[in-house]
């Protein structure tokens, strides 16, 4: 029996010490983990959007708790202003959920740019909506507080052929950023003043 | 003990080299060796974790409980291992995401926990240390060379840098898994009969 507990011990001993460890070292590269993760996944996309930005817009970034929901909000500074801000929200599309980052300008709520990120559409037919350029762009210019829907639904967006639902999809999630948008502007204003000043 | 340091050292690299002499470790010798850069990725995080689990075993020799030294070894190994996956993640992140799943399975690699049962749990912290370094080179270098014919027929590059000229031909099925057995399979023939000499 005594033998045993000593087993027992030296067992949990050793646990206790590795996860006190790794915790540490945890710890001290959580930040760069996510930065890495944001800089190789979602990089190269929001650099596409914030085209011509003067800063790296995943250092500049705020984190704003939405409806319990931890969000990422990337803040892109154009002609020495902070006044844009690109962020991910997600939309149903063909097969199973659709990512899509958003750039918006913070001055006349314009859209800069849309962007598919991850997604699980058919090859070819519904992923088209991250790698034609065409589609992506009908949302430049238009202002993000729109109800955006596709043609057939009596829309303004002309939805890539054979890829109906996957062009929903992009709406719905466009559409959902807006409502997002609209609940967090003075958030948003309020936080990237601060970081200016 | 300097003398026999050098010789533990130099044994892994010829006499005990892990794939060819011993058959340890294939499965990730099969997997990742697509590429160069993927082969000393993974050589070098497998070192890593070999030098310091053998450091730590062979320090704790005394200490560990008989009864309960695989249980303890591997606590050990999996600590090492996922410190690594953390500061890969932190700072080699595309490394990481071509590696993915094969990080975490160093620690199911015979490789570390034979050395640290057969050499480190009875030997001191030098001679642990150079088992440790000359395994790990060893390994890491068979894991280059695999990489480098496997790469260089099977893609016509080395490193990513075209070595033939643009009308080469690249021998795809190297670089598909029944090229990776093929290849290991000579490489293992040629070492036996190196060996008989």
């Amino acid at each position: 029996m005594r033998e045993m507990l000593k087993l027992f011990i030296a067992v949990v001993v050793f646990s206790c010490l590795s996860g006190g460890v790794l915790a540490a070292i945890q710890n001290v590269t959580r930040e760069r983990i996510e930065y890495q993760q944001l800089k190789f996944v979602k990089g190269p996309t929001i650099k596409n959007i914030m085209e011509g930005c003067s800063n790296d817009p995943l250092i500049d970034r705020l984190k704003i708790v939405d409806e319990a929901k931890e969000m990422n909000l990337f803040v892109g500074e154009f002609e020495g202003k902070r006044n844009t801000v690109a962020f991910e929200t997600f939309g149903k599309g063909f097969g199973g959920e659709l990512g899509v980052i958003v750039g918006v300008n913070l001055e006349n709520d314009e859209i800069i740019g849309v962007a598919v990120t991850t997604h699980s559409e058919t090859p070819g037919v519904g992923s088209r909506a991250k790698t034609d350029p065409d589609f992506a762009t009908q949302f430049k210019g238009l202002s993000i507080l729109d109800p955006f829907k596709i043609k057939t639904d009596g829309g303004q967006i002309d939805a890539l052929s054979g890829a109906t639902i996957s062009s929903r999809g992009v709406c719905g999630a466009v559409v959902e950023a807006g409502e997002i948008y609209k609940r967090l502007k003075p958030t948003i204003i309020e936080k990237v003043k601060e970081k200016q000043g | 003990m300097a003398k026999t340091a050098v010789q533990e050292f130099t044994k892994g690299l010829w006499a005990e080299i892990p794939p060819f002499r011993l058959v340890l470790g294939l499965c990730p010798i099969l997997a990742v060796t697509k590429t160069v850069e993927n082969g000393i990725g993974m050589g070098i995080a497998t070192t890593f974790v070999l030098i310091c689990s053998n450091i730590l075993i062979s320090l704790l020799r005394n200490i560990i409980p008989k009864k309960v030294r695989i249980a303890c070894f591997i606590v050990v190994i999996a600590t090492f291992v996922t410190v690594v996956e953390l500061v890969m993640q932190a700072f080699a992140y595309p490394l990481f995401l071509k590696l993915g799943i094969f990080i975490p399975l160093i620690v199911v690699n015979c490789i570390v926990l034979g050395r640290a049962e057969a050499f480190a749990a009875k030997n001191g912290v030098v001679a642990s240390l150079a088992d440790g370094l000359g395994i790990g080179l060893g390994y890491t270098l068979s894991l280059t060379a695999l990489a480098i014919v496997r790469e260089v027929l099977g893609n016509g590059t080395f490193y990513d840098i075209p070595v033939f000229g643009p009308t080469f031909e690249p021998f795809a099925f190297m670089v598909q898994a029944p090229g990776a057995f093929v290849c290991l399979g000579l490489m293992l023939c040629i070492m036996n009969m190196l060996g008989k000499k």
